[in-house]
């Protein structure tokens, strides 16, 4: 007992310790076990990994808590054992078997075994929250999935799929935050009513991850605390997100030197901070692409010529260098840089004359008038009247339709667009999950089931959903890259989609912050190894 | 004698009778307006074209996890049931889980209203302290460099944006003389010394003696608080002054003044007094409006106040916490009414 209570007394003695220190320092400074972050972080709806799908909370997932496999930020490919130690496929690649690693425990203090990562996957599948389709298009239902992920011993279990996927796929779908693993004795005590402990951790921490989910205000702070029972003690003592949602106060909060971490500055703001010698710049590709979308239920953008206009009408990189510098660069493959397969190459960009002939040819030479579902953020905004310009060029005239993102994501749902400006997240590291929304469609129908992005545009991409469907199937990596390749090109050429930027995360950090690293997804975002000199 | 002691306990009678009158009629109109309230944001709240469904499940969940969120949510019902579901809880306090923070709204709301009770309070004080003595001065010295100087201020007041300012007032005191603290309430350093109790910072700090704490809240409200005093202030001293100017022009001043009364006891004691009446209700409204209107401010001050609280649900779909929120504001409204209505009878018999 008194063991544990010796990191507690010590961190109040740290805690008082720099308050002393604090008084006297003329220039306000966080304190040095702690790593203070500006962020925007209102999207936090949950902290439930089963239900986590949110950018902000996804972060704070993969600081705390722990999945069976994870993969190397720096070289994606590279798929590794966390809590797993090994994991052998079956020779019909439809059942995986893992060994955990032995003497591993949650933050609690609880052992983590094989039992605790059976309970965390039916928990998530049981669910059935948002990002349970991750797992779920495996073939796990409720009903089935006691019978498909199986405890084997202690420290093993089984997860039997229900086709021979390409074992990547299952994987990074397995590193996925909804598959994290949660403290199952922990949840039960904080049942009820057979909820799986559900309401108790939207906002509590069951976990084992190098740091401890501690307290939640919503739109105001997130702490997160050392965990001390994790195999590798992080440097920091602890590392504090406040919600500061004007962009301009988080530049001055660290140029005071306020906050270590400023998460959300616009470019203005981070050339500014940029020339301060107590500054530095982290950035990092992201899964996430931005796009137009082009409803095919418009007759006029329907038409394969009109499609291939328009992608000769956006001034691709006065974009990339402007409005969006620091934040991304252009990208014209539905596939983010940095997944399997992806393809970098991008043919488009600003030809009038050439846009005009085409426009002549779909018999359309004086243009025509069409609408623009935007968000009324400065970014989209700032885009969309870009585009709204060089579409002008070429006659389109192009009425910007602002509105708040909820309401623009209701109309797009409802296919209700003509064209849209959206931006497109990978759910998981695997090029499937792009391949599945913009390459795909199973049924173009009004009231389909699955409604991806190429139902959302009303596009039957005809043979391209065979190929996006074969190419999971495919256990072998480079056949299954060319395949990815072939979809590239596809949509790219005929496709609805303008897709015209790759998002680059900036934050802009003390000097004297070490080891912060941005990772491509917001999962990879990680402050566990973080220090301050 | 003795009709002169009935008349007086009719009188007393007489008072208590109207006073109840009043009460009765109070509540009256504040379930009235309340109501209203509930049904005009209720219906533009599901009018709207945003899907509240969407904020809850996200923008990728499958077709049978939106269906089962939208019943849960009650959306598949009739729009008049959706909406009497909602008043019978509501009756009760219970206004549903905001989206947002999982909380129960109203558990949302108690912790976010003092956070804007403090900021307004302190707005108020601001501009009644500084705001009423200008006005006076700007009054008696009719046309003068003071009077010019307030009714410049007061203009400025009414014409720079909120936001600006404050932008501007953080540039300037905090980031480059430093005499104030930055965005936010209290320091991260001293936020887990004290245990919210009232949730105004000034107040749970002092009272656990926690005076560091205390200091650095000071240090973080000053600014902000500033700033919303100076708009409260330049409408209250705009309204004292014509108020003063209207009475000094009164035949009891001049009165008064023959009496040989002294100048200052004129204007502070007899005009004032005079005058203090309409202005009982501009400064209930000047609080009301900073109560309402601190949006901009909490947000460029990250303070975590209802405002902020209800602009983050206003941008999330989060119907239930706009809802919870507005009637909140709703109800602060008709209360400072009805107390400026009752200071304003008891100040002046006539309305008696």
């Amino acid at each position: 007992m008194a063991m544990k209570r010796l990191p507690k007394f010590l961190l109040s003695a740290a805690l008082v310790a720099t308050m002393a220190t604090s008084f006297s320092a003329v220039m306000a400074a966080t304190p040095p076990d702690t790593l203070v972050q500006a962020w925007q972080s209102d999207d936090i709806i949950s902290l439930d990994p089963a239900e986590v799908f949110e950018f902000s909370a996804s972060e704070i997932m993969g600081n705390t808590y722990e999945r069976l496999v994870a993969y190397d930020v720096k070289d994606v490919s590279k798929i590794y054992g966390q809590v797993a130690e090994s994991w052998t496929v079956s020779p019909d690649g439809k059942t995986y078997t893992f060994k955990l690693k032995p003497n591993r425990k949650f933050a609690s203090g609880n052992p983590i075994t094989a039992e605790d990562v059976v309970y965390s996957l039916h928990r998530a599948v049981s669910l059935d929250k948002s990002p349970a389709f991750i797992l779920g298009q495996f073939g796990f239902t409720k009903d089935n999935v006691k019978d498909k992920i199986k405890q084997t011993g202690p420290l093993e279990l089984t997860v039997e799929v229900d086709k021979p996927y390409a074992p990547t796929l299952v994987l990074y779908c397995l590193g996925n935050s909804v598959a994290s693993i949660v403290d199952k004795k922990l949840l039960v005590q904080n049942e009820k009513d057979g909820d799986w402990g559900y309401n108790w951790l939207k906002t509590k921490y069951a976990g084992s991850g190098p740091y401890i989910m501690r307290d939640w205000k919503a739109n105001e702070v997130l702490v997160l605390e050392r965990n001390p029972n994790y195999e590798k003690k992080t440097p920091l003592a602890r590392v504090i997100f406040r919600h500061i949602k004007e962009t301009a106060s988080q530049r001055l909060l660290l140029e005071k030197g306020d906050i270590d971490v400023a998460r959300n500055l616009n470019p203005e703001e981070i050339t500014a901070v940029s020339k301060n010698q107590d500054i530095k710049i982290a950035s990092a590709p992201k899964g996430t692409v931005y796009y137009l979308g082009l409803n095919q239920k418009n007759p006029n953008l329907a038409k394969p010529e009109v499609r291939q206009a328009l992608k000769y009408l956006v001034d691709y990189q006065a974009i990339a260098d402007t409005i969006m510098k620091y934040k991304g660069d252009v990208h014209q493959n539905f596939l983010p840089k940095g997944f399997l397969g992806a393809e970098t190459n991008n043919p488009y960009k600003l030809d009038v004359a050439k846009a005009k002939e085409l426009l002549a040819k779909a018999g359309l030479k004086d243009g025509f008038s069409v609408t623009m579902d935007t968000r009324s953020t400065s970014e989209i905004m700032g885009i969309a009247q870009a585009m709204q310009a060089t579409f002008a060029q070429a006659g389109i005239k192009l009425e910007i339709l602002p509105m708040d993102s909820k309401q623009a994501l209701t109309k797009y749902r409802a296919r209700q667009q003509d064209i849209y400006i959206g931006n497109w997240g990978s759910d998981y590291q695997d090029p499937n999950s792009n391949a599945d929304t913009f390459a795909a469609n199973d049924d173009n129908s009004d009231n389909a089931k699955a409604k991806p992005l190429a139902w959302r545009n009303a596009w039957d991409p005809g043979p391209l959903t065979a190929k996006t469907r074969a190419a999971v199937m495919e256990r072998d990596a480079e056949k299954r890259a060319q395949t990815y390749k072939e979809l590239q090109k596809s949509v790219l050429d005929d496709g609805p989609f303008v897709i015209f930027l790759q998002q680059t995360e900036v934050a802009a950090v003390r000097k004297n912050v070490d080891n912060f690293v941005l990772g491509p997804s917001f999962s990879d975002n990680d402050v566990s190894q973080a220090k301050k000199n | 004698m003795v009709s002169a002691v009935m008349s007086g306990g009719g009188g007393h009678v007489g008072a208590l009778r109207s006073f109840l009158k009043k009460v009765v009629q109070f509540v009256i109109v504040l379930a009235t307006t309340l109501l209203g309230l509930v049904a005009v944001t209720f219906f533009i709240g599901r009018v709207v074209p945003i899907d509240p469904v969407i904020a809850i499940v996200g923008d990728r969940a499958s077709p049978q996890v939106y269906e089962r969120v939208r019943q849960e949510l009650g959306l598949d019902l009739p729009l008049i049931q959706q909406f009497w579901i909602y008043l019978k809880k509501a009756v009760t306090g219970d206004f549903g889980n905001s989206v947002l923070t999982t909380n129960p709204v109203l558990t949302d709301i108690a912790n976010a209203f003092p956070a804007t009770l403090e900021l307004a309070t302190l707005g108020t004080l601001i501009g009644v302290i500084v705001g009423i003595p200008l006005g006076v001065l700007a009054a008696v010295k009719r046309g003068s460099f003071i009077d010019q100087f307030v009714r410049v201020l007061g203009l400025a007041g009414y014409s720079i944006p909120i936001f600006w300012l404050g932008l501007m007032g953080l540039l300037l005191f905090y980031a480059k003389l430093g005499w104030v603290a930055g965005p936010g309430r209290i320091d991260v350093t001293y936020s887990y010394l004290y245990t919210p109790v009232t949730n105004i910072v000034l107040l749970d700090t002092a009272m656990q003696g926690q005076w560091d704490a205390f200091w650095d809240a000071v240090s973080h409200i000053i600014l902000p608080a500033c700033l919303l005093g100076y708009f409260s202030l330049a409408y209250i001293s705009r309204m004292t002054r014509s108020f003063m100017l209207n009475e000094l022009a009164q035949e009891y001043v001049i009165a008064a003044r023959v009496k040989g009364l002294s100048e200052a006891r004129v204007i502070w004691r007899h005009a004032l007094r005079n005058a203090a009446v309409p202005l009982i209700t501009v400064i209930a409204l000047s609080y009301a409006n900073l109560l309402e209107g601190s949006v901009l401010t909490e947000t460029v001050f990250a303070w975590p106040g209802l405002g902020q609280y209800i602009t983050n649900s206003l941008q999330n779909a989060d119907m239930n916490a706009v809802l919870g929120g507005t009637l909140v504001i709703g109800a602060a409204f008709v209360l400072l009414n009805l107390v400026s209505d009752l200071l304003y009878r008891l100040l002046d018999p006539r309305t008696r």
